[in-house]
């Protein structure tokens, strides 16, 4: 089962980001187009509040026991994401996208993107 | 039978009036009742007439969580065969048995199939609600197939059985960022329409999976809206509301509401705030099967309060 959507490229570079809210820039193919990753442990979006550019991939990845989900009401949504699974979303354009985690709504968290 | 169709249920007579008159308190060895407002101790005879007078016994298991295999239980079908082979060791067979909510992990075919293979070996009727585990395919249609027959709405509905009215009810789906459980108006509406008519003499047992009550918001534990539902059920001489979701025992007593929450048989979770996250809690093996289990409900008419036993697996 596969519940990954990955609509940017250098998926594989992308997995390799650990720190969370290290941008790397990738090669000189798209000079702003990163990628970055958001944890989730403990039911917490790790970080909370993330600041990317128009373009930029950001990607959910859960490390709980416990499947969850990340959606932004009328921008994206996910699939139940099982353990280790990830979602991946590309911001086209700026703004506030606040979103939270349909099965535990207590998860809160915001991408904003300049 | 699993797929109960809610719509047939009959209801059988009793004597409402009793309820209300005669209220009765089992103590240390001395049974109290309550006739016009005064209470008066029974004669041992009538005493010994009024315990073996026959009442109503159902099961409650809660978060089968079938296909879950990490860390704090690799083998979650196999503690629910535990848990189905408890109930059918029990002296006195339940009529039947309500599942509130998660009977699976990730809402797969074969785990919904694998969860009926073992739930269906009690031989009992079982009345499902949704956990928030049960809703997770695509389109939302594996659990509405084999329980939602004769439900209202994403599952919600009602029966009477035994003197009781029992009322289904579904708080996983809807569900608004940084909230609760969730029932919604259209839930709601259909409640109070449900509820009105009834004499306040009918002993009401609600069923849900999230916790009716707010247990612990920090880990989501509790209904938005839940206190709306209890406001329809204001004036009833009974109330007892069984939720699941938290996979451990619970209880509060408010006027004449009980509230229970039931063990998982799938993994224990933590004790609110004792832990960074409501997550799975592995335990020792030893100490596993002492934190899982069933409840069983028992009522007699008259009783105002329904005597819940909570079985763990093992100890």
């Amino acid at each position: 089962m596969t519940l990954t959507t990955f609509r940017g490229m250098h998926l594989h570079a992308a997995r390799l980001i650990v720190a969370a809210a290290v941008l790397l820039p990738f090669g000189g193919v798209a000079a702003h187009a990163q990628e970055v990753q958001v944890m989730i442990d403990n039911f917490t979006f790790a970080p909370a509040e993330l600041t990317v550019k128009v373009g930029d991939t950001v990607t959910w990845t859960n490390r709980d026991d416990i499947p969850h989900t990340v959606v932004s009401a009328g921008k994206f949504r996910s699939k139940a994401m099982d353990t280790d699974n990830s979602y991946s979303f590309t911001f086209a354009s700026a703004g506030d996208y606040k979103y939270f985690c349909s099965l535990h709504p207590h998860m809160t968290g915001m991408i904003k993107v300049e | 039978m699993s797929e109960h169709d809610h719509r047939n249920d009959d209801e059988r007579g009793l004597s409402r009036r009793k309820v209300l008159e005669c209220m009765t308190w089992a103590g240390t060895g001395v049974l109290w009742t309550i006739a016009g407002g005064v209470p008066r101790s029974m004669g041992l005879v009538d005493a010994a007439t009024a315990a073996e007078a026959p009442g109503l016994s159902f099961l409650q298991i809660s978060d089968s969580h079938v296909g879950f295999d990490k860390p704090a239980n690799p083998n979650a079908l196999g503690t629910l065969e535990e848990g189905i082979k408890k109930i059918n060791a029990m002296d006195r067979k339940p009529s039947f048995m309500i599942h509130t909510g998660d009977v699976t992990h990730l809402s797969k075919v074969e785990e919904f199939d694998n969860a009926e293979k073992i739930i269906s070996q009690a031989k009992l009727d079982v009345h499902y609600v949704p956990g928030e585990h049960d809703f997770l395919d695509e389109e939302i249609k594996l659990y509405k197939d084999r329980y939602g027959k004769g439900t209202k709405g994403a599952g919600w509905y009602s029966f009477d059985a035994g003197g009781a009215h029992f009322i289904g009810l579904v708080n996983v789906v809807d569900l608004k960022a940084g909230g609760l459980g969730n029932l919604g108006a259209e839930q709601l509406e259909w409640l109070e329409d449900d509820v009105k008519s009834r004499s306040k003499s009918t002993p009401i047992v609600v069923f849900a999976h999230i916790p009716l009550w707010t247990v612990y918001p920090q880990w989501g534990w509790g209904t938005e809206d839940g206190g709306r539902a209890l406001e329809y059920l204001k004036g009833f001489g009974s109330v007892t509301v069984l939720n699941g979701h938290i996979h451990q025992v619970m209880q509060k007593v408010e006027g004449n509401v009980t509230f229970h929450t039931a063990r998982s048989t799938a993994f224990p979770q933590p004790a609110p705030g004792t832990a960074p996250s409501p997550g799975p809690m592995k335990v020792e093996d030893a100490k596993l099967r002492s934190m899982l289990g069933v409840a069983s409900i028992n009522f007699k008419q008259g009783d105002e309060r329904l005597a819940i036993i909570d079985t763990p697996l093992q100890g």
